[in-house]
Parts: C-alpha cells; structure tokens; sequence
C-alpha cells in the first residue's frame, strides 16, 4: 500500500478531530505522519482474510450489573471543574455560525 | 538513625508495625528527601500538602489498637494520570491544568484504604505517550542515575521516585511499556498485571484494550506487595476480571528461596537477536540467564515469527483507540477553554484541542483519525487487529514449550535529553519488546539485571506469563533478583548517584 499524506489530507483530518492546526503544524505533521504511515502499513503483509481480528486482550461477554441508580455525582461535583456554567448546566458559545 | 528514605517498603512497613518508626516520621523523610533532590529530578507534578495529616492518622489508629493492613503508613507516589480528589489531576497535559476529580481512582481508593499516604503525583508524558516523559507538557523528568538523560515513559516520574528514593512505592499505567520501559533505564521494579487484573477505573484512558495500572518499585516483593492492595475485581471497570488472586507478596517471598528456578523452561526469542541490542544490554541480559541457568533453570530458544509487526500493529491500535478517548477533552465539560470571540462551539473546540495539546499528542491523535478514515480503516485498523491475533499465537505456541519469556527490557539504555524528541519513530522503537506484551494483554515485569559496561547505566530483564499467571513473574523475578543482589554485594540502586542538592542543574524548590 502506499500512502498518500498530503497536507490537505492532514488539514482534513484536524478537522475531523476537531483541532485547529497551524500552516507550520500541518507542514511538520504531513512529513512526520508519511514516515510513520510508511512503517506502519506493513501489517497489512501478514493480515491475511483467514485471520480473525482480535478487538481485546481478554474477550469478557455479557458483563452487566443490577440497573439501579447508585453512586451518583452531585451537580456541584459535575460542575465543578466546568469552564463555564450557569443555572446548573454547562454554558458554551454560539452551537451555530451566522451562516447557518 | 537509619535514612528511612532508603528502606524498602517491606522493611519500612516491618519497622512501622514494630512501633519503631512511625509513619510521621517516614512521609517527613520522604518530604524531606523530595525538597531536597526534587528540582534536580522533577518526579512529581505536585506534593500533597497534608501526607503528614493522613500520617498521623494512621499512627494514632495504630496506637488505637487498629489492625491495619501490611502496608499502612508507608508513602507512596502516584502516576498523574490517575485520578486523586484531593490533588490536581492532569495526565501532564495543559489541557487539564488545575483538573480536581471529583473521585478517587480505585486504585488510589484501595491503597488509602490499605493506610498508604499519598505524596504527590508524578511527573509523566502527556496522557501517557511517549518514552522519556520529554512529553510531558510541565517540563521532563531527569534520570537519578544522570541527570542529562531520560528516565524512560510514559511514567518517568514514578520510576525516577523510587530511584531517587522519593517514595518507597508508586503506581504506574502501562500501554506499551509505561512501566518496565521506565524500570529498566532507572534500576528498578516495574510490573504491568494481566489486562483486567487491576482496575482501569479512574485512569485517564490513552488506549482502552492496552491500559493497564500496576506497581512500580525498588524490590519484586515491594512491587507484590502493592498489586496485593490493588488487584482484584472492579465493578466499576467492565473488563476487570472477577478471577481470585493469589498472594502476589507470598509468591515473591517464595520465589526469592530460589527453588522456583529449578528445572524452570526460561525461553528466548529468537526474533529478537542480540545485534537488535545495545552491546551492554544483550551482556547483561545474558549473564542474568547465564545465573539463572546455573541455579537450575533451562534456557530454551523459542520462535515468536509475528512480534516484528508488533510496534507497526500497536501505532495503529493506539492512535486509533486514544483519538476517541481524547475526544472528550472538548472545551465544555472539564479542562481548558480558549475562547474565540465571536466563534461557535465548534471554533472554541478546534483552537482549544490546539493550544492544550501538546506536538505529540496531536500526531497521535491525528494518525488515529487516519487509521479509522473511511477507505483505510480494512487496511491498516483492521490489519492490526489480526496482528494481535497473531501475536497472541505467537505467546500460545510459546508458552506451550516454557514456563516464561524473558527478554531485555528496553533495546538501549537511558538516552540523553534531546536525543530522540525530534524523530517519532525512533522514539516507537523503544518499545519493540513491551509492546507484544500490551497487545496480548499477558502480565511482565521489568527487574534490574545491571550496568551496562559501556556507559554505567542500568539494565532490566523483562519476564513475560501467560495471561493470569502473573504470580509466576514474582516467584521468577524474585528469584533471579536474590541471586543477582547477592553476587553484587548490595542492590543496584546502591551504586547511583547520591543527588546532594548541588548539581549543576540549580538548587532545591
């Protein structure tokens, strides 16, 4: 497989992951992510179709417990460390642009 | 009397029971000790400004008559990214400057409950990425054994604190060698459990299916002692196992008899020559087998053909699962905020993911974003997921023929500051030997096996179990540990730098 790490890719996957990269950090990242992606894409040479995917070290099934309430955060402790709040609830900026 | 910074924590909790020592005394040595060396070595993030409060009071229950656990009153450092309501919580990044749980990790909540007294937290690269804790976005930690160079990572911080005598004890996460990486380039005892054998609860998650918390030490015996107070099943943590553990303390006890060596299958891996090595690294690790064989043990050589795709398959996993946990860092609930005057919750977001990430978290993150894009998440996510499929055939076939795996920790010794921070993949290639085990969630531990004779810097040997055996790595390491402190004459640690508060690198905090 040969990777394609462009710096509109990067641009695209800042966006994805919603962090506002800088011109200068979507530079240094394209180059750094293209020798990473070239290394790493070998394992796709023995991940052969017979092969099944492994998700987790120790496969547990069915782990749930009784559906009562318990343990519970007061409001004050899920505020607490909140940027903003107001009226018991987490205040944030605009939800929509002026375009929208 | 007796520098009780110097003592195990077996002997410090052997003098604590006895009356012959309180735990006053103990965690004022210790603070004592951080003032004095801490701004050489920066450990710790923070010190807790009441240890010496909890102290007391284990000293006055104990007067009282209380029967307290083995280790109550003994001190102890923890990793920042578990979370303490009463200390600051910030996995080393910006982002979380300041961060106050509003609940204690469970395994902070059990070792408060054993009567241990919490020191601070320590220092550590951001949430857990990296291997020199030079990520760490409060500055790096310097290694006791030479200040220039790095004392391993993700937990630096806790392996520099046994080092440097700081804490007897401290807790430690490993997600591809967090722990034994930091043991082998500090001379000291780092061991990650089996996956699910100790809670993840209240862990700053890096990579969900490769976290795991465990303890870091000076001993084998300190380390079982520690997984004692907090193994064991969590309800609060889905995949924590609801297997009985044996006594970790007991097994090291017995293993330090030595007669778990005899007719013990040691196995070598054969993919991991010794030309992958550091000359004074494959010696040390040589001559430990070489003293193991001698005591009884046989050394077999063993193939494990899938390990070299081992760190391609882990920067795949990793990356992919840590852009999802990090998504909550998100401007709203918890953490920093930059604001945007004018912008929308999305452009609050965006610059504050910005500005409070740290380089090497954003590469990650980024590269996870990769792995799980549409159009390549088959090739290179999925593809790494049959990697660890294989690689846990590999440690099957394995341990169908030996008792334990063991191989050198970490493929160099401490490097200097600098050397590698600017250069990711050669940074990742730290932990070609810790990573297989993460992928396949089996226990291993890092003890000391030396110096290395080119540079005088330490050596670990790591020993790897199959899954829940991890009993079996106290028995071995505390055997081969005993064998090898006696031919030295006193441990390791004995021949590090003492740190007077002179260094070049400025005076005390």
């Amino acid at each position: 497989m040969v990777s394609e790490i462009t710096p509109e890719l990067v641009r695209h996957l800042g966006v994805l992951a919603r962090i506002q990269l800088s011109d200068e950090e979507v530079e240094r990242l394209t180059g750094q992510l293209s020798v990473i992606v070239d290394n790493i894409a070998k394992v796709s040479e023995v991940a052969t179709p017979d092969v099944p995917a492994t998700s987790h070290p120790i496969p547990l099934q069915n782990v749930f417990r009784p559906d009562e309430v318990g343990e519970m955060l007061t409001v004050e402790q899920v505020l607490q460390n909140a940027p903003d709040a107001a009226d018991d609830r987490f205040r944030v900026t605009a939800i929509l642009g002026e375009e929208q | 009397m007796t520098d009780l910074t110097r003592l195990t924590a077996a002997d410090l909790a052997a003098e604590l029971s006895a009356g012959r020592v309180s735990s006053v005394e103990a965690t004022q040595a210790h603070l004592d000790r951080i003032a004095a060396v801490d701004g050489d070595v920066h450990a710790y993030l923070h010190v807790s400004d009441h240890a010496l409060d909890v102290a007391a009071d284990i000293d006055r229950r104990r007067a009282a008559g209380e029967q307290l656990g083995e280790l109550a009153g003994v001190p102890l450092a923890i990793k920042d990214v578990l979370v303490t309501t009463d200390m600051p919580s910030t996995s080393g990044s910006k982002i979380l400057e300041g961060f106050m749980s509003p609940y204690d990790a469970t395994v902070v909540a059990r070792s408060r409950a054993a009567g241990l007294v919490p020191l601070g937290k320590t220092n550590m690269d951001e949430f857990a990425m990296g291997s020199s804790t030079e990520h760490s976005a409060y500055g790096p930690t310097r290694n006791p054994w030479d200040l220039d160079r790095i004392p391993g990572g993700s937990g630096g911080g806790s392996a520099a604190a046994v080092a440097a005598f700081e804490a007897p004890l401290a807790l430690g996460s490993d997600t591809g060698g967090s722990i034994r990486q930091p043991a082998h380039v500090t001379g000291t005892v780092g061991m990650k459990p089996t996956y699910g054998g100790v809670s993840r609860f209240g862990a700053i998650a890096l990579a969900s299916s490769l976290d795991q918390v465990g303890p870091v030490s000076r001993t084998v015996l300190d380390s079982a002692l520690l997984h004692d107070v907090i193994g064991g099943h969590d309800p609060h943590d889905a995949t924590s196992l609801t297997d009985a553990w044996p006594s970790f303390a007991a097994a090291a006890r017995e293993g330090a008899t030595g007669e778990v060596l005899k007719g013990l299958k040691v196995g070598v891996i054969r993919e991991l020559p010794d030309s992958g090595f550091q000359s004074g690294v494959s010696e040390s690790f040589r001559a430990s087998l070489a003293a193991m064989e001698a005591a009884g043990a046989e050394i077999v050589e063993v193939s494990a053909p899938h390990f070299e795709y081992g760190v391609a398959a882990y920067y795949l996993i990793l990356p992919a699962e840590a852009s999802s946990n990090l998504a909550k860092f998100d401007s709203v609930r918890f953490g920093m905020r930059v604001d945007v005057p004018g912008g929308t919750v999305e452009d609050v977001m965006a610059t504050t993911r910005d500005a409070g990430f740290g380089d090497e978290v954003k590469r990650r993150i980024i590269l996870g974003t990769y792995a799980l894009s549409a159009g390549y998440y088959d090739a290179y996510y999925g593809s790494a997921q049959k990697v660890r499929t294989l690689i846990q055939r590999d440690f099957d076939a394995a341990f169908a023929q030996v008792d334990v795996l063991a191989t050198p920790s970490a493929p160099t010794t401490a490097f200097r500051l600098g050397e590698k921070v600017d250069d990711p993949l050669q940074m990742y290639l730290n932990d070609v030997t810790t990573i297989p085990v993460n992928l396949a969630g089996v226990p291993g531990i890092s003890i000391p096996s030396g110096l290395a004779a080119e540079d005088g810097l330490p050596v670990g040997i790591q020993f790897i179990a199959p899954a829940r055996e991890d009993a079996r790595l106290y028995r071995v390491g505390a055997a081969l540990e005993t064998l090898l402190v006696d031919s030295w004459g006193a441990p390791l640690l004995d021949r590090a730098p003492r740190l007077l508060s002179s260094s070049k690198h400025g005076g005390t905090r």
